[in-house]
């Protein structure tokens, strides 16, 4: 009895030690999207280059990314030719150009190039207020039924491609192919 | 006196508001501006984490302000509005999260624990209270002699 009685503090501190070890590896920022497994919101949006009124209809069909971007959002600019490369190796990858100056958008895929298939123009952040968007760049998986399959928050860079997100899609491109 | 009671008041009044970001908003009644109030101290901006979206300057705070403006004037209730924050950017938007197994813990948790502390506080003054008192640990003769012995040793250097 006493001897069991030794032991509490020890298991307590161990307790407590691997709650405080996880805590140091845990980003505070990642959150988990309250939007996986709900269909992408339905929406009503002219597109960037003002040519077709886009919905949600457009998406559907193939798997595919769905890229929240802005000019304003500096680290876009870090991801865009990482998206430019996956777009040549037919990855899809439609965008949403959230709270954007329209000008200033086309200029932007004058100037680095378009990797978007379709591009919806969010002026006023509707869309990305359904999508529970709080930052750019944003990028969700969609598969062929419209229905948001994963999200990743930040930048995709080549390697996080490689190492995390290239199964995903692969995942959800097999699954529509049987 | 008054001119300095009017400058009190001012003052008060303005430290309530002064560390809020600044918006302009027409509200139908003074119930509803409490409910804006309320609503924005209790959700947490999901960009900058540790403040309410009443408090934070983030776009994404202000757009989700103009949100629950708009919510308010359709006349949907609290929990609508929460729900739907909650569907878009999960619990985690909720700064008094809901009740359910999960968050079971972090209600209880404290109340708990200090139930625990003081159960284990009683238990522990029971036992002193019970310990006997009736002499057995007191002195035997020869020990009462000895402690003498020893306290008159001391006090002779």
């Amino acid at each position: 009895m006493k001897r069991g009685l030794m032991l509490v503090p020890l298991v307590l501190f161990l307790l407590v030690a691997v709650f405080l070890y996880r805590g140091l590896y845990l980003n505070p920022a990642e959150l988990p999207s309250a939007m996986i497994g709900k269909p992408f919101p339905e929406f009503s949006l002219p597109s960037v280059q003002g040519d077709k009124a886009l919905t949600r209809a457009d998406l559907l069909g193939k798997p595919a990314l769905v890229n929240v971007w802005g000019t304003w959002c500096i680290s876009c600019r870090i991801e865009h030719p990482v998206l430019n490369k996956l777009a040549e190796q037919g990855v899809v990858i439609y965008g949403i150009d959230y709270k954007d100056d329209n000008a200033a958008a086309l200029k932007w895929l004058a100037e680095f190039h378009n990797p978007y298939q379709l591009n919806i123009r969010d002026d006023d952040g509707n869309l990305g207020l359904n999508l529970g968007v709080y930052g750019a760049p944003e990028t969700f998986f969609i598969d062929a039924r419209g229905v948001i399959r994963d999200k990743y928050v930040g930048v995709i860079d080549e390697a996080v491609w490689r190492e995390q997100l290239a199964a995903r899609y692969q995942a959800l491109v097999d699954e529509a192919t049987p | 006196m008054k001119r300095l009671l009017a400058a009190a008041v001012l003052v008060l009044g303005l430290a309530g508001v002064a560390h809020a970001a600044i918006d302009t908003y027409e509200f139908a009644s003074d119930a509803e501006r409490t409910r804006f109030r309320e609503l924005t101290k209790e959700l947490r901006c999901p960009k900058c984490q540790n403040q309410d979206i009443a408090d934070s300057n983030a776009p994404i705070a202000a757009d989700l302000r103009k949100e629950i403006f708009r919510m308010l004037g359709e006349g949907k209730d609290d929990q609508q509005i929460i729900d739907f924050m909650v569907d878009r950017y999960g619990e985690f938007v909720r700064y008094k999260p809901a009740l359910n197994a999960k968050t079971a813990l972090l209600w209880f948790g404290p109340a708990g624990l200090l139930l625990t502390g003081l159960v284990v506080m009683a238990v522990i003054v029971r036992r002193r209270r019970a310990a006997p008192t009736d002499g057995s640990d007191a002195l035997s003769p020869e020990e009462r002699k000895r402690l003498d012995h020893l306290l008159d040793a001391k006090t002779d250097d």
